[in-house]
């Protein structure tokens, strides 16, 4: 099943599809190592409710969930 | 020979710069930018060499200054070898940097850091495999513990003396014969590195395209005959790709090691400090402790909360003439002193004082009044009152890079960036302003920790309004004289609503400029929340010394110089007579104090004033000096009212209520002296750290005129509000007009 990071609850695992961003943010974007084929884990929600914390390529990365809005990833089951 | 550091942020790449250079390192700005640039040099080998540590990056892309720096310097100066720190625990992440600067034609040594940290979970990593296939040497180190860094800088220098060319992980992807060609064409146009330049160009890197247009064409036509099913004709994306794709395949072994299931210490750290509920509550008590450390006169409320029973060294009996209970008083006097006031107490009633009343002294000696007073009232009391800030100010810095080195201040922007991305700005932005409300000095310094630079530059304009300790004497003085003199209101509602003001004036200060002068998208807010490590003795040091340096520097040459100034215009008047202290009234100051005072009409410390009405004018200038020398100068102007020395008042309130006598200045005037001082030009110590973070020289002079304009509006907002409650309407009609005015003008904007 496919959809946006933003979407993801916690404790949710999945793989990038594609990245729909443009610019400064999909180069931002790619050189935390969020690219097509890396896995994410859908660590928190910040207490807030913006931003998330995610689990890729073994370190703890955190972003908006307007720049999730513009990861598409596919569900692991 | 130079050696260039390069890594990610959070690597190990500061601590290895220090056990490289340790008293021999230095910091400075890059050219242009309010970047640090750390230089020191190693002296180990046969000969001596340079060190620079490049800013931490993840990438060399070019959209932010610590990336282009980077860059440009690995690119540009020709180190004679690049040293890249990677971090084992991270180990994919921290090689795709490395993937690029291999690509550059310069020497370079891979210094694997933090392996020991990696070995003790369980996992290692395979030093000779990883040698092998990146073709450059790797080295084993432990920054920390300062293993292995023998090793490493002898094997760099070992590698210098050999040219390397650039070499590619990118050879097997389907773009590496389109990369082959680029950089065949560039090195026919004889350009250094081509193959960087090749790889960057097929990227469509913004950099490269502008300096490289010819070739650009070359992309464009292979791109026309290209499509990746994945990827399209995004090559960006290809590369990426290609880059951790290659660090995954090859690397493997090494990586994925870290079990997602089973939690770390810091995991463990994070659920509760960044917990949904809990994150909040348990970061404004950090907050408030560092705030109660620092500046708390009555330490951890052993004195109650009322108005205290210990009783004070003079109520025991003792001499407080006596060096000792001088320093005894430092700790406690009638209440228990929290640290940063002990030092605060210590340095400037015990080191500053006595050193400087001694040189007081020594200078009286001279005879000529008007030298003796140049001396005592103007340089060294002058440079006794910048100094007093630099206790609390290092203490403030302490407590703030523990916060930084720690890794906390990451989660602290994690847990706000909700409320501050409202604004336009990110959650990193609160730990400079919340700074502010101990000295705009530090916190100003702080902005540094900020991608943006228009998000820099627009923090570093609103900080003053997050009201100083500095100015909390003039608020306390001020609101008690209403209290006494008028019997209206309460001193510490008055004090409150001032703190409030100066909030909210930073609110719709960065409102506007996010929508006028510093548009821009909201900086992203994608970064690491690195491990959670305990911040370093040393290094900790290292970062106070520098701020201490920098501070002290400034204090003799730029805050000097302007405290000169101020003291001559108020000492002398206008057919060169030196005036004693009282004679305040005929000097240059007071008459510049007259001929502007009608300008400070709608303020209601202007024309309707009487006689000396121009003394609040004149309080304001020397208040640029520090903030405590408004009140000071009441006290003189008191003096010279009355015509003769008013009883000494710690509080100065009884200053205040005999300017409100002379003059007859009105609530709401004296309200809006307040909230004018509380947002204007901070003080000369304030304003040179401003110069030296904003990024040019017209930035700054706008943000002179910025906090002269907004200072001249709150306070002519508050007189006449105060004054006719119904002109509360006619700025609410002006402020809803301007903002209805800067949505019609963007919107057509955008619409072009």
């Amino acid at each position: 099943m496919e959809k946006y990071l933003n979407e993801f609850v916690v404790g949710e695992r999945g793989v990038v599809k594609k990245i729909t961003a443009e610019g400064r943010i999909k180069r931002r974007l790619f050189d935390m190592g969020v690219t097509p084929h890396a896995e994410i884990l859908m660590r928190k929600v910040a207490p807030l409710g913006d931003p998330i914390e995610v689990n890729i390529r073994g370190y703890e990365l955190t972003l908006r969930k307007s720049e999730a809005q513009c990861v598409l990833m596919e569900v692991e089951n | 020979m130079n050696f260039a550091l390069a890594g990610n942020p959070n690597c190990g790449k500061t601590t290895l710069f220090n056990a490289l250079t340790g008293s021999t390192a230095h910091v400075g700005n890059w050219p242009g930018v309010t970047v640090d640039k750390r230089e020191g040099t190693y002296k180990k080998l046969e000969q001596k060499v340079q060190i620079v540590d490049l800013p931490g990056i993840y990438s060399l892309s070019p959209y932010t200054p610590e990336e282009v720096i980077s860059r440009n310097y690995i690119l540009d100066e020709h180190p004679d070898c690049v040293i890249n720190i990677v971090d084992a625990t991270n180990l994919e992440r921290n090689l795709y940097l490395t993937t690029q600067i291999l690509e550059i034609d310069v020497p370079v040594v891979v210094a694997l850091n933090m392996a020991d940290a990696l070995e003790k979970s369980g996992d290692r990593v395979d030093v000779k495999a990883l040698e092998e296939k990146i073709g450059v040497p790797v080295v084993s180190i432990s920054a920390l513990k300062g293993q292995g860094i023998d090793e490493l800088m002898q094997r760099a220098y070992a590698a210098a003396q050999r040219p390397r060319e650039g070499r590619t992980v990118l050879q097997d992807s389907a773009l590496a014969h389109l990369i082959r060609d680029v950089q065949i064409a560039l090195a026919g146009q004889n350009v250094a590195s081509p193959l960087f330049h090749a790889v960057k160009l097929v990227e469509g890197d913004e950099l490269e395209t502008k300096a490289h247009a010819s070739t650009v064409k070359m992309v464009e036509a292979f791109k026309k005959t290209f499509t990746d099913d994945t990827f399209g004709d995004d090559f960006e994306a290809l590369v990426a790709d290609a880059r951790y794709g290659y660090i995954s395949k090859n690397f493997a072994s090494a990586l994925h090691k870290k079990n997602t299931q089973a939690l770390t210490k810091s995991d463990k750290a994070d659920r509760v400090l960044t917990n949904r509920w809990g994150g909040i509550p348990i970061f404004l008590a950090i907050l408030f402790a560092i705030f109660h450390l620092t500046f708390s006169e009555n330490f951890l409320f052993l004195n109650g909360f009322g108005d205290g029973w210990m009783p004070t060294l003079e109520d025991l009996g003792m001499d407080t003439g006596n060096f000792g209970v001088q320093l005894l008083a430092c700790v406690y006097d009638g209440t228990v002193y929290s640290p940063g006031v002990i030092i605060n107490n210590l340095w400037n009633n015990v080191i500053v004082g006595n050193l400087f009343g001694l040189l007081s002294g020594a200078v009286e000696n001279i005879g000529v009044d008007w030298v003796v007073g140049f001396i005592n009232n103007g340089i060294i009391e002058g440079l006794a009152a910048v100094l007093s800030f630099l206790p609390q100010i290092l203490v403030l810095f302490l407590f703030f890079s523990i916060l930084e080195d720690s890794g906390y201040m990451a989660r602290v922007a994690f847990i706000l960036d909700r409320i501050f991305g409202k604004f336009g700005l990110s959650g990193r932005a609160f730990m400079p302003m919340i700074m502010g409300f101990g000295c705009s000095i530090p916190a100003m310094i702080n902005t540094r920790t900020l991608a943006d630079q228009k998000e820099r530059t627009a923090t570093v304009r609103v900080i003053p309004f997050f009201s100083c300790g500095a100015k909390l004497p003039i608020l306390t003085a001020i609101a008690g004289a209403i209290v006494v003199q008028f019997g209206v209101g309460n001193a510490d509602f008055i004090t409150f609503g001032m703190y409030v003001l100066g909030v909210a004036t930073a609110i719709v200060a960065v409102l506007v400029m996010r929508n006028t002068t510093m548009r821009g998208e909201v900086p992203p807010f994608i970064m690491e929340l690195p491990a959670y490590h305990l911040p370093q003795f040393k290094s900790l040091m290292i970062h106070l010394w520098d701020k201490c340096k920098h501070f002290i520097k400034k204090a003799f040459t730029i805050i000097l110089a302007s405290t000169i100034v101020i003291w001559f215009i108020s000492h002398f008047s206008f057919d060169w007579k030196f005036l004693a202290d009282e004679q305040i009234n005929e000097s240059i100051l007071a008459s510049i104090g007259m001929f502007v005072q009608p300008l400070f009409t709608p303020l209601g410390f202007g024309a309707q004033l009487q006689n000396w009405g121009w003394v609040f004018v004149v309080a304001a200038v020397t208040g640029l000096i520090a903030k405590e020398n408004v009140i000071a100068t009441f006290g003189v102007l008191a003096a010279c009212i009355i015509g003769s020395a008013l009883p000494e008042d710690e509080e100065g309130i009884s200053y205040v209520v005999a300017m409100i006598d002379a003059t007859g200045i009105t609530v709401p005037a004296l309200i809006a002296f307040i909230a004018f001082n509380m947002t204007t030009i901070p003080c000369f110590a304030a304003v040179a750290t401003a110069r030296a973070e904003l990024p040019s020289k017209k930035s700054f002079n706008w943000t002179l005129l910025f906090w002269l304009v907004t200072s001249y509006i709150v306070a002519a907002a508050v007189y006449t509000v105060g004054s006719w409650w119904w002109t509360i309407f006619l700025w609410l009609a002006a402020a809803v007009l301007i903002s209805l005015g800067i949505v019609w003008f963007n919107r057509r904007k955008k619409a072009v």
